[in-house]
């Protein structure tokens, strides 16, 4: 119960820093942010890489490691895009 | 559990959700955001190294497989056109989704019966969420793709339909709670949860996407904290927290563009209702205007706003865009870009594909910031818009989109229109914008039409 707990108090304190750190991401940015945001919520990877290596069950090996596959090509992908997407924002020369 | 290396574990962990913390921080300004991805590519690559040490693993060869295969199908992914980035991030939140519902249901067959009910509760929430994001996203990105229909798909007692089918899957995920034994309530909950990501997403239209996809995000992130909650893994409850509320915010934002609720926008099927009410205003005249007219236009002018939709991205517009604005600045007038924020099929989709065509992010400009402008603005010149700037949301309470918040275009002292036809938009809803006085509608695809503003005024002439 204890360890229930703590993982509430990490899970409404990272929601409102996520809240006040996102509010102010300017709409510009609203899609990169996205596709970061994707990218970093597949660290769910790292459930997956235990479940793959454990060989508690079979079913858990495959299950492991679709999930990883699935994962890591968010991860991957994401980070690829996203800096792609930010490398295209210039702004003029003229600074106004 | 009191091994040094768990500790360690716990150490990278927590340095890595600092990372990812810093990373969304660095995303408010384009000046810092670069280093916000190297913030979160330096966080998730800790993360991994530390998780291999992880005293439980005795097998790397499917760890490793697995790491290898991915990589490859998401470096493929990460090059795909920015016009199809929004059907990629929907495939991206169905990836994401997968892997939690793979690892909630391996992680069920391991432990149950043997789970206490509250995990047992978030175990059943992990993989409901999960599997509905999972087949909803796929749909999300197919009805993107244009691979399925773009129009919602509905019929009658639909609603009901949905909402009944949600009940039974929270009441069976309830029921397995109360009583772990009864596993044969998972399967059934898997294929609920399956089941209503896809009706759930089928009266969905083209239009909605921006929220729609928002609102994936939100449970994409929901369902990751889930897991960690299951798995007692706090890195992972911290990523989780901050993808679901970042999902939550862009839902709100996009609902507020469209002033439409959450759940209007997931009940109410949009696109099809309105498309009687558009025949009515059929032959009103219309002043149309050449592409010399609009050149002399739009060269005497001195401040143009120029008002890009999705039409824009359709006809592959942005580059022949990107020219007329060249010449504009070149000849001193001074051009904006006014953006909605739904224009596009996903948030700032517009904005990317303006950045693309290397158009100065400085000339972009959001809703709020633009409005006040109008009056000042010689020109607004419409490319591929439509819905967002009808201004019987602002004065006919019986349109549909009343109340929406839109662009003020009428306010500038030129409006001009780039459009195919007089066919009402996606929406189907008439534009008394294009019977106004001061509005000249530019018939012809956006990219040729505004191909042949450039050549006009690069022609000469006007020197």
């Amino acid at each position: 119960m204890t360890e229930l707990l703590s993982n509430l108090y990490v899970f409404v304190l990272a929601g409102f820093i996520g809240f006040e750190v996102i509010r102010r991401v300017s709409p510009l940015l609203h899609t990169p942010l996205m596709s970061l945001t994707n990218a970093l919520a597949a660290i769910a990877v790292v459930g997956a890489i235990v479940l793959a290596g454990e060989e508690k069950s079979t079913l858990a090996t495959v299950l492991g490691t679709l999930a990883i596959v699935a994962a890591t090509s968010n991860v991957v992908g994401g980070f690829i895009i996203t800096d792609r997407m930010l490398k295209m924002f210039k702004l003029s020369r003229k600074k106004p | 559990m009191d091994l040094p290396g768990s500790h360690l574990i716990e150490i990278v962990y927590l340095a890595a959700g600092v990372l990812f913390i810093l990373s969304l921080k660095w995303m408010s300004s384009p000046d810092t955001a670069r280093r916000g991805v190297w913030a979160g590519e330096i966080g998730m690559l800790l993360a991994i190294c530390g998780t291999l040490l992880h005293h439980g693993i005795v097998d790397y060869r499917w760890i490793a497989a697995g790491l290898v295969l991915g990589s490859i199908i998401g470096a493929r992914l990460g090059q795909v056109q920015m016009t199809a980035v929004p059907q990629r991030t929907a495939l991206s939140h169905a990836f994401g989704a997968l892997c939690v519902t793979l690892v909630g249901t391996a992680e069920f067959y391991l432990r149950a019966p043997d789970v206490p009910g509250f995990t047992m509760a978030v175990l059943t929430l992990e993989v409901l969420l999960g599997s509905l994001t999972f087949t909803g996203s796929l749909m999300a990105a197919g009805k993107l793709q244009e691979i399925l229909p773009q129009r919602p798909i509905t019929y009658k007692g639909q609603n009901f339909v949905n909402l009944a089918l949600l009940a039974c899957a929270i009441g069976a995920a309830a029921m397995l709670s109360a009583d772990p034994s009864q596993t044969y309530l998972f399967p059934g909950i898997l294929a609920m949860g399956l089941a209503f990501g896809v009706l759930m997403v089928t009266p969905i239209g083209g239009a909605d996407m921006p929220t729609v996809i928002s609102l994936l995000n939100s449970y994409a992130g929901l369902s990751a904290a889930a897991m960690g909650f299951v798995l007692g893994n706090k890195l992972l409850i911290v990523a989780g927290a901050l993808d679901g509320s970042s999902g939550f915010i862009l839902s709100v934002i996009m609902s507020k563009a469209m002033n439409r609720s959450f759940t209007n926008v997931l009940f109410g099927a949009f696109g099809q209702v309105q498309t009687a009410g558009a025949a009515a205003g059929e032959a009103k005249p219309v002043r149309s205007a050449t592409a010399e007219e609009a050149g002399s236009i739009l060269s005497s002018a001195g401040k143009v706003v120029i008002v890009p939709g999705y039409g824009m991205a359709v006809a592959q517009a942005q580059h022949k865009v990107r020219e007329l604005y060249d010449i504009l600045v070149k000849q001193g007038v001074d051009v904006s870009f006014a953006i909605h924020p739904v224009a596009g099929r996903m948030p700032g989709h517009m904005n990317v594909l303006l950045a693309e065509a290397d158009i100065p992010y400085d000339k972009l400009h959001d809703m709020d910031e633009v409005n006040p402008e109008f009056h000042q603005t010689d020109v607004a010149l419409i490319i591929g818009a439509n819905d967002v700037t009808n201004p019987a949301a602002r004065t006919d309470p019986s349109s549909p989109i009343y109340g929406m918040p839109i662009l003020d275009v009428d306010g500038a002292r030129v409006v001009m229109v780039v459009k195919r036809g007089m066919s009402p938009g996606f929406a189907g809803i008439d534009n008394p914008l294009y019977y106004l006085d001061r509005t000249l509608m530019l018939f012809g695809d956006a990219k040729s039409f505004v191909g042949a503003i450039v050549r006009e005024l690069s022609g000469g002439g006007h020197r």
